[in-house]
């Protein structure tokens, strides 16, 4: 009996490693993710000047602590996937009518306010932060990022990337949903 | 010519290895807090490059996390606090080197358990091997036939 079994060994080895394999080349699991370390941690507290030339209060950790479930968006002006992602935070904040806050990362004054100008404002408020020392304090590894932020101030979710295609609908609006709860 | 080339090579080996990524105006003045810079900064991972420490990336987010580490360590943090306060934001991931506990147990300890298990397995096998051989069943007595049949085997020998 023994001997049967180790006869059939090499084969349930071999049929594992196939599995195994078929799992890496299939799944759905991005390799390049960075796992977010930021998941159920209050929000980093900061306190960002608006951009240069715009009117508005600038961004601050106190004044986002209002009670409300809301979206804070990484982007700048520069980077071309946050312009492939502006429809859907737009869509977010008018049609579906989440607070959307935006930090406006290592832009140029001037370069921001024309992008804005040219692509619409979604934002009920921007923080400029041309260090890029806060967005150190959100774990960002790259522009767009996107937090959703519970209503103790706790952020719930980090979308590493842009928001494109059905992510508004399959993603971040269920996560609202649950948050909401 | 030959001794052009000789002297080429040699002048070749006299440059630094690879430059890393660090700028001079990124380095601190005080050559102690900036060797611990380094030291620390070769154990981060760049997050936007990955397989990278943020010491030879010349990405710009490891740039800002080695001026960040320098200015925390001129602030009086200890090495292992600046880890802490990178590990805060970006997680365990950032350092390329794991840290030792539950969650990476087998990461650890697989190898070892790897090598107690081959072990096991061959000194089972080596324990069986060597009990075999001495328990080998002793040979059946031969019959009263066969005791006959060498008898007449070794007479033959013997008349001829």
């Amino acid at each position: 009996m023994l001997r049967k079994l180790l006869f059939v060994l090499p084969s349930v080895i071999f049929l594992g490693v196939i599995a195994f394999s078929l799992w890496g080349l299939l799944s759905e699991r991005d390799p390049s993710a960075v796992p977010s370390a930021l998941i159920d941690k209050p929000l980093p507290e900061f306190d960002l000047p608006p951009i240069e030339g715009l009117t508005g209060p600038g961004l601050s950790s106190a004044a986002l602590a209002d009670g409300e479930v809301k979206v804070i968006n990484i982007f700048a002006s520069w980077c071309i996937p946050c312009r492939a992602e502006h429809e859907l935070i737009t869509a977010l904040a008018e049609e579906h009518g989440v607070a959307v806050y935006g930090i406006n990362y290592k832009d140029k004054p001037a370069d921001a306010r024309l992008w804005l100008a040219e692509l619409g404002n979604p934002y009920r408020s921007i923080g400029a932060d041309r260090q890029g020392r806060v967005a150190i304090d959100f774990g960002v590894s790259g522009v767009p990022e996107s937090y959703l932020i519970d209503g103790q101030g706790v952020i719930r979710f980090q979308q590493i990337g842009p928001l494109v295609g059905p992510d508004l609908e399959d993603k971040i609006l269920p996560i609202l949903e649950e948050i909401r709860r | 010519m030959r001794r052009l080339l000789a002297l080429l090579i040699l002048l070749g080996l006299l440059l630094p290895g690879a430059a890393g990524a660090v700028n001079p105006d990124e380095m601190l003045e005080n050559p102690a807090l900036e060797e611990r810079a380094r030291d620390i900064s070769k154990g981060i991972r760049c997050v936007v490059c990955q397989n990278q420490d943020i010491d030879s990336s010349n990405a710009e987010l490891a740039r800002d996390l080695r001026v960040l580490i320098r200015e925390r360590l001129e602030e009086g943090d200890s090495n292992r606090e600046v880890e802490a306060y990178l590990v805060a934001r970006y997680g365990d991931y950032v350092l390329l080197k794991p840290p030792f506990k539950a969650s990476t147990l087998l990461l650890w300890l697989g190898p070892f358990l790897l090598l107690l298990l081959g072990g096991a397995a061959s000194a089972a096998y080596l324990r069986r091997r060597a009990t075999g051989q001495a328990q080998a069943a002793p040979p059946e007595p031969l019959s009263a036939d066969e005791r006959e049949k060498v008898q007449r085997i070794l007479n033959e020998g013997r008349e001829g």
